[in-house]
């Protein structure tokens, strides 16, 4: 099974589980489905249920979040992530909120899910990774999925929480086998490589040619919850190891691997770096796209820089 | 505290009386608020809705409170106190008591009460109503939405008008037009005309330039009813009156031109129909909020 239908699968059950479950978004009928393909299939199967919306990604939120407090739980998707920004005011001043804010009077079932990335040749406003810009919004939980995590349970956990979620999906990693392997294999790694989401696919095979070219002991660790970040959980998984390369495609500063570095502060004999995307918009040509994001081998020279 | 209504019921046979109550209860409620700012005894900001007081009372005479569901905007007193008239839950909401409304997270502009919400951001609960109407449809029930004419200058006003026509949502959107946002007069904010908003997203609408409630009382009943007869929108437009500073003392409006406003001014109206019981009526509203207020003082801050 694939990324985009272990997703595809997981929404068929959201309304599959609960009869007042909706999903809406921006071409996701059939016999199209969906951009991406991840709502194929349910507008056949729960008619009335699935909505198609207008151009309106601010609204989208809106009514999900007014349809969620009445008690019917909603599943937003925002075509393409780049176009997330145009919900900002919904997620951070009133979805995530509100309900707070009304002194828990009301809860909002909202998961938005919203696919990321880069390597694909969109450009500038299609490529892009924002998710930092809604991470340390109070009462929003963000969350990012690849191919080795656990895709059923995350999206389960997400519509099961009763509370506003936003998940990164990634747009390569939608055509990827899933694979339950555990890639954090090593008791003592001589390398912790801390990553999320599209990345993840990158360090994985950084970590598998770093092992086979230099007998290097990494072990890749996939945070799944992105915000509110759970830093005593991220040291458990480092344990020992004290050399760390953070990998993350959004624009450097004030992202993943700031807070990485604020989880793992004061670690005696810390030895940190990171990469990340590039400090100007995403070029649509294909191999100048590809070469200033992570890849396989800015990721093996961050990591053998580290170590020697 | 006994509630509102049990004062209202002591006095009130007719429904002028309890109209003129209810209308006395907020002028005098929000005029407590400017007074108690003036002192230096409240903190944060207030928006009154003084000169505005009937589209409040007009509108929450007309919808069925047990299912509908309203949402309100920073100027959001005169709304809530028609809405459920909780006086000490709203002062305490206001003076950050526990037993506030919101227990003290809320303040002035952000209320949930039952069915009734507010918030301090022009237009972003537009699509909120959308949903709660969409949400509610099969119920029967209805979303009533207000919004002031500087939020015309909100997109969400316009994906709000598309998507309920498009889904058929009963959302009945009320514009209370005072002519002015905080200090940017409408002419300068909105261009073209407020009561032709909705015409071109199909969804119809009334446009009535009144401050007396014997006017806008069946204006927004006809309106509520459409909506809920129709299972459509509704655009209804109100041009009225503010009376008082945007908030707390921000007026650059002249001495001259309130004084025209003041003409206008509804509750003057209201007591002009009636007999001379309304002193003796407004001193009963005032011993009663005085109360209210003195009990939310009385009451434990949340962080106690
Ligand atoms: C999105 C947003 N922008 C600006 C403000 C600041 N603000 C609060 S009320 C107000 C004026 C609103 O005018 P109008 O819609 O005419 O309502 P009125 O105050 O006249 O009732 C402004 C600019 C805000 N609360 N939200």
């Amino acid at each position: 099974m694939r990324v985009i239908e272990g997703i595809n699968t997981s929404l068929h059950r959201f309304l599959a589980d609960d009869p007042a479950a909706h999903i809406m978004g921006e071409d996701i009928l059939d016999p199209y489905g969906g951009a991406f393909k991840a709502t194929k299939g349910l507008s056949s199967a729960f008619p009335g249920r699935v909505l198609t919306t207008p151009i309106s990604e601010a609204s989208i939120a809106g009514v999900a979040t007014g349809m969620a407090l009445k008690g019917k739980p909603v599943c937003v998707e925002i075509m393409f992530g780049d176009f997330v920004t145009l919900c900002t005011d919904q997620l951070v001043n009133h979805m995530s909120k509100l309900p707070w804010v009304y002194n828990d009077q009301i809860a909002v079932p909202v998961v938005v899910r919203a696919p990321m990335g880069g390597k694909r040749g969109y450009g500038a406003t299609h490529s892009q990774s924002l998710e930092k810009h809604f991470c340390g919004v109070p009462g929003l939980t963000v969350v990012a999925v690849s191919q080795y995590c656990d895709i059923a349970a995350v999206y389960a956990a997400a519509f099961a929480s009763g509370t506003p979620h936003l998940i990164i999906e990634n747009k390569l990693s939608y055509a990827r086998r899933l694979e339950q392997r555990d890639v954090a294999p090593h008791a003592e790694p001589d390398i912790a490589i801390v990553t999320y989401g599209g990345s993840t696919e990158v360090c994985v095979a950084a970590a598998d040619r770093l092992d086979a070219e230099e007998e290097l002991a990494v072990n890749v660790i996939e945070v799944t919850t992105l915000s509110p970040f759970d830093r005593d959980g991220l040291r458990e998984r480092i344990g020992d190891c004290r050399h760390v390369l953070v990998v993350e495609e959004g624009a450097d500063g004030w992202g993943f691997a700031a807070e990485v570095s604020r989880a793992l502060m004061g670690l005696p004999g810390l030895s940190f770096a990171s990469i990340c995307g590039p400090a100007h918009p995403i070029p649509s040509t294909k191999s100048w796209e590809t070469a200033l994001l992570p890849n396989e081998t800015n990721v093996v020279a961050a990591a053998l820089d580290l170590i020697l | 505290m006994h509630h509102f209504a049990d004062l209202v019921s002591n006095h009130a046979a007719d429904d002028r009386t309890c109209d003129y109550m209810l209308m006395s209860l907020i002028r005098q409620f929000e005029t407590k608020l400017l007074d108690l700012f003036s002192q230096g005894l409240l903190s944060g900001t207030t928006h009154t809705c003084i000169g505005q007081e009937a589209n409040a009372i007009a509108l929450m005479a007309a919808i069925d409170k047990d299912i509908d569901t309203v949402w309100s905007n920073h100027r959001c007193h005169g709304h809530f106190l028609a809405y459920c008239g909780e006086v000490h839950r709203l002062f305490a909401e206001i003076v950050g008591r526990a037993s506030g409304v919101c227990g003290g997270r809320g303040g002035s502009q952000h209320l949930a009460w039952r069915n009734f919400f507010s918030s301090g951001i022009q237009g972003g609960l537009v699509p909120l109503a959308v949903g709660t109407a969409l949400a509610d449809r099969d119920k029967g029930a209805i979303t009533n939405v207000f919004l002031g004419d500087g939020t015309m200058g909100e997109g969400y006003v316009y994906e709000g008008l598309n998507l309920a026509s498009l889904w058929d949502c009963p959302v009945l959107f009320v514009v209370e037009d005072n002519g002015i946002a905080q200090t940017t007069p409408r002419d300068r904010g909105v261009a073209g005309r407020i009561a032709e908003r909705a015409r071109p997203f199909d969804i119809e609408s009334a446009s009535v330039r009144s401050t007396d409630l014997a006017v806008l009382k069946p204006a927004a009943q006809e309106a509520a009813r459409y909506v809920r007869e129709r299972g459509r929108p509704f655009w209804l437009h109100i041009e009225t009156v503010r009376l008082r500073a945007h908030s707390k003392s921000d007026d650059t409006r002249s001495e001259a031109e309130l004084e025209a406003l003041r003409e206008l001014d509804c509750l003057d109206l209201l007591r002009a129909g009636m007999n001379g019981e309304t002193d003796l009526l407004d001193t009963e509203v005032a011993a009663y909020l005085d109360a209210c207020f003195d009990a939310a003082m009385k009451d434990p801050e949340p962080c106690a």
